[in-house]
């Protein structure tokens, strides 16, 4: 076991003991969700610890029941034929299933009474929410878009949504072909995203931090890479990158005008930046590309080389991703590389 | 089966004296030699034994896959498998176990126990019994044909649409998945409607309804499970390979068809499917542990009602796989609320095995071994279930590896240890060969701590937050050192599986001869030599209360069961038909002889699905015409069956 690992491993039990404590550094493991992040998702949180250990007590009582009447009353080996214990019917069976059946119904009505309260708590936001996003789910990224009352405010962003710390936001979830599912544990439980319907949710996060999250039904060959982040800022940070994502990509003159031209005519068939003509809608707007934190699904981190290496070979990073191979030559994919270091 | 009339007036010809060759039962019985009798014999025993072998040669393949994704998740980023390869591993896994293992296994315990414990000489449809057991082989074959040329199943066992749809699925993958299982269906309908007359119709005389043993129940009440749920699935892969082939849109959207319905179709019967595989499994600890334990099952009536409210019940849950696919809020309350009260009648039972340990005197064999580790392997797949059954939770636990935990206590915890133990106990009914105690202990323990290592820590893994159906994950998400964990565990169950093949290989041989009763067992079977001549019983036994063999200890019934002595019925094929209750006699029927038409009808209806899977419909043709003439030799009536004489006399 790697020194890492074990690390992890002795996080995880210490979140599991204690999961309340060092809590600013967002959730640790980063997904899981017995460390509530947000009002939901401790309600859920709340749910889950009490029928787990619920459930950790009726298997220890069942085990240790079921060790002791074996060691209790086992016929001493070895039994041969003729050492077999005589068959008996002892009384006193029944009040076993009696006792034990009651008391087990209990602990079920009690805990069915805390489901229908946590059902309740969570249906609806308390609050009317701030802000709704439209979500939709692509073989295999995801795409945000921001909805405002004033058609100039609406915008869109990939993989990556900010959201205003203590505020809930809604999510309207859709989908652009298969079924994906919509999952960021710490700040509450997933929901599926199914050609044909709707669906929504909502949740509020209580601190500022970054919470991962990842695609949870299974949609294909790179479900495994679909991942998706949601960064809590306060609210003027939101406000601040919110205008700056709004706005589109600034002008190019010289030779990055070149390099614009270049990326529409070997990009713009899928990508999107607004300001530049390139308007293809089958991947991910990359207007404000450089302001995120990951790429292709959050796979890799927005390093230049990552970014020049997943140009050249997405296939190498994500087999069977839809962003096809281009073959560029050096010098084309240098200058694309420049040209998406200034969409800020 | 047919019946003959009592009231018919005595056929002297009929009843002529016949030499005492003819009249011998093993000669009546038996099948003939060779190749040919192999195919086409109708012995209950001897589909049974196939059943089993099959269904553990699917288990040894879906293990092997199952090896192969623990390698590749044994650390963080690993790129042993592309990502096509591992979808195809974990559909074939899935679906391997699911259908071609797990329920399999379990007709086959049931094929060959069932008429020994219920005191017959067959199955009521012993041709439908062979037949079910070829259509079940073909079409696991069918699928493996598939996935052996690169067009295994992809998209998991759910096989949810639109991802199966040709739009986002173009090759044959789904249509090898969608056809066999159609196939599949058959078998599996078939084998269900043959347990459930045997279980009403024949019995022994006296083994009333409070006297059928508990792997009988759970056997019939998984059969009618199988007989309400399947055609749900059926249908469903039907619409799916119409909607591949010639765009009908049940579920593509596009066409306005409903993604969802797939899945309601498919969960309806999927679920109550998890009662299906683990009620019989139930029902061999019920009836096997008590010998073990040295006195009757605590709460016979209990467990039995709980059995059969369990599967009733069962067919209410099925929303719960779908919580987190938007449904309305009073939906969500209702199938949550169901899903809690479920485990009510399983409380039932474990309480009912606990009993029986504490009230018995426990001898520590093998077999026990495996049913004690059992009721704590079953009991935490019962409240892992308890878990994902609150809904809210639950859309924070689906589709992440805790439910991969929670399905395989289900799967392995329930079935599979209950199916080892099981052959630890009746084995020796088939062969006649005790397996090894020392290998056995062996067994159990490499299974039970390696089952246990790689499971248990798999529920930390999903509460980590691991989804399912990745074939990687990066690093840094406190999941590589668990996956770890597991991968070493599966590998150490893996040699657990292995010590009890080379079990059963060494026994074959050189096992302690196991003479009629090894344990002291109280059925029916018991009664009988291992292995059990063609005919299984000599004489119909006659039955006076439930633990026939210990009446002289027990005390507990009026009159005496009687198992020496009784009808020897020996003209031709015979058996004994009762009624459904109270188990009186009711007609002697004529048992079909051996025929091929079972297996030929078997291949005709593959022929027929292989045909549509290419889309040539000279082949399906040919296979519904051999079909058709299959189906007419095997139902042709028989004189010896007595049912042209019984035309004749009107």
């Amino acid at each position: 076991m790697r020194g890492r690992d074990s690390h992890v491993v002795v996080a995880l039990t210490l979140a599991l003991i204690a999961p309340s404590a060092d809590a600013a550094q967002g959730p640790s493991p980063p997904m899981n969700y017995l460390q509530a992040f947000g009002g939901k998702a401790e309600t859920i949180a709340n749910l889950t610890w009490a029928l787990l250990i619920l459930s950790i007590v009726v298997v220890g009582i069942i085990a240790i029941l079921t060790f002791a009447g074996v060691v209790r009353r086992r016929t001493p080996r070895p039994a041969t034929e003729a050492e077999r214990q005589p068959i008996a019917r002892e009384e006193g069976g029944l009040s076993w299933i009696t006792i034990g059946v009651a008391i087990s119904t209990i602990a079920l009505f009690g805990a069915m009474a805390w489901n229908a309260y946590t059902m309740a708590a969570i249906n609806r936001s308390p609050r009317d929410p701030a802000l709704t996003i439209v979500v939709t789910g692509h073989q295999w990224w995801w795409q945000f878009r921001y909805k405002n009352g004033d058609p100039s405010q609406i915008f869109d962003t990939a993989n990556e949504a900010h959201i205003p710390v203590g505020q809930p936001v809604r999510f309207e979830v859709e989908t652009a072909d298969v079924i994906h599912s919509f999952w960021i544990p710490a700040l509450g439980d997933k929901i599926d995203l199914i050609p044909g319907q709707t669906n929504e949710t909502w949740f509020e996060a209580r601190q500022p931090g970054v919470y991962r999250g990842q695609c949870s039904e299974y949609c294909g060959r790179q479900h495994a890479h679909m991942a998706v982040t949601i960064v809590v800022d306060a609210r003027e940070d939101f406000e601040a990158w919110r205008v700056a994502q709004v706005r589109p990509a600034r002008p190019q003159a010289g030779a990055l005008a070149g390099a614009q031209t270049l990326f529409i005519a070997r990009c713009g068939a899928c990508h999107t930046v607004r300001g530049a003509f390139a308007g293809g809608r089958l991947g991910p707007d990359l207007t404000h590309l450089m302001s995120r934190r990951d790429i292709a699904a959050n796979t890799l981190p927005n390093t230049l080389a990552n970014l020049s290496g997943w140009i050249a070979d997405p296939q190498a990073f994500k087999p069977g991703a839809k962003m096809p191979v281009l073959e560029l030559p050096g010098p084309e994919l240098a200058t694309i590389r420049e040209y998406l270091e200034t969409l800020e | 089966m047919a019946i003959t009339n009592y009231d018919r007036p005595l056929d002297l010809e009929y009843v002529r004296p016949q030499p005492t060759a003819e009249r011998d039962l093993a000669r009546i019985w038996e099948r003939e030699p060779g190749l040919w009798g192999w195919l086409s014999t109708v012995d209950h025993k001897e589909y049974g034994k196939r059943y089993i072998a099959t269904a553990f040669l699917f288990l040894l393949v879906g293990g092997v896959e199952a090896l192969v994704m623990r390698l590749q998740l044994a650390g963080p980023d690993k790129r042993m498998l592309t990502p096509e390869q591992y979808d195809q591993l974990f559909s074939m896994h899935g679906l391997t176990m699911i259908f071609f293992y797990a329920q399999p296994v379990l007709t086959g315990f049931s094929a060959f126990l069932l008429p020994l414990i219920l005191g017959a000489r067959d199955l009521a449809f012993p041709r439908l019994n062979a037949f079910s057991y070829w259509n079940y082989l073909l079409s696991g074959l069918f699928i493996y044909a598939g996935f052996a040329m690169g067009y295994g199943a992809n998209d998991g066992w759910f096989n949810y649409v639109p991802y199966a749809l040709k739009q986002y699925n173009p090759g044959p993958n789904m249509d090898f998945y969608a056809l066999g299982m159609i196939l599949f269906g058959v078998s599996s309908t078939a084998a269900a409607a043959n347990f459930v007359v045997t279980f009403l119709r024949a019995r022994a005389p006296g083994m009333s309804i409070n006297r059928i043993p508990v792997l009988a129940w759970g056997t019939t009440t998984a059969s009618f499970g199988i007989l309400f749920s399947v055609p749900a699935v059926s249908l469903a892969f039907f619409m799916l390979w119409t909607d591949r082939q010639f765009d009908t849109h049940f579920f593509n959207w596009a066409g306005r068809g409903q993604p969802l319905l797939w899945q309601h179709l498919f969960w309806i019967f999927a679920h109550p499917w998890v009662y299906i595989v683990v009620l019989p499994a139930m029902g061999i600890v019920s009836d096997a542990l008590p010998i073990f334990c040295r006195r009757p099952l605590v709460g016979y009536t209990v467990v039995v009602l709980g059995t059969v409210a369990t599967m009733v019940m069962g067919f209410g849950v099925w929303l719960h796989h779908m919580f987190a696919t938007g449904i309305p809020y009073l939906a969500l309350s209702f199938f949550s609320a169901a899903s809690f009260v479920i485990t009510v009648p399983s409380a039932v039972a474990v309480f009912a095995w606990i009993a029986t340990i504490w009230t018995g005197r426990p001898v520590l064999s093998t077999a026990f071994l495996f049913f004690a580790g059992f009721v704590v392997t079953f009991v935490i797949g019962g409240v892992s279930g308890v878990m994902t059954a609150a809904a809210p939770s639950d859309r924070q636990l689906t589709d992440t590896y805790f439910v991969v935990a929670h399905i395989h206590y289900v799967l392995i915890g329930i079935n599979v240890l209950a199916v080892m133990g099981g052959l630890y106990t009746w084995l020796p009914k088939m062969t006649g060969r005790l397996l090894d105690e020392r290998i056995g202990r062996w067994n159990f323990w490499t299974v039970f701590i390696g089952f246990n290592l790689a499971f248990l820590p798999m529920h930390w893994t999903g509460l980590a937050g691991m989804p399912r159906r990745i074939y990687t994950y990066p690093e840094g998400l406190g999941w590589s050192a668990v996956n770890l964990i597991t991968t070493i565990g599966a590998f150490i169950l893996a040699v657990g599986v292995l010590l009890l093949l080379i079990n059963i290989a060494v026994s074959r041989k050189r096992g302690f001869p196991a003479g009629s009763n090894p344990w002291g067992g109280a059925t029916l079977e018991w009664s009988i030599p291992s292995p059990p001549p063609p005919y299984d019983f000599e004489v119909v036994p006659v039955v006076a209360s439930r633990h026939p063999l210990w009446e002289e200890e027990l005390a507990e019934a009026g009159g005496e069961s009687s198992v020496k002595r009784g009808l020897r019925l020996d003209n031709g094929k015979e058996m004994l038909a009762t009624t459904a209750l109270d188990a009186e006699p009711d007609a002697i029927v004529k048992a079909p002889e051996d025929s091929i038409a079972p297996f030929v009808a078997a291949l005709a209806a593959t022929m027929f699905c292989a045909g549509a899977l290419v889309l040539s419909w000279i082949v399906s043709a040919i296979g519904f015409g051999l079909l058709v003439m299959s189906l007419l030799v095997w139902l042709w009536p028989r004189r010896e069956l007595g049912q042209i004489a019984e035309a004749r006399g009107g």
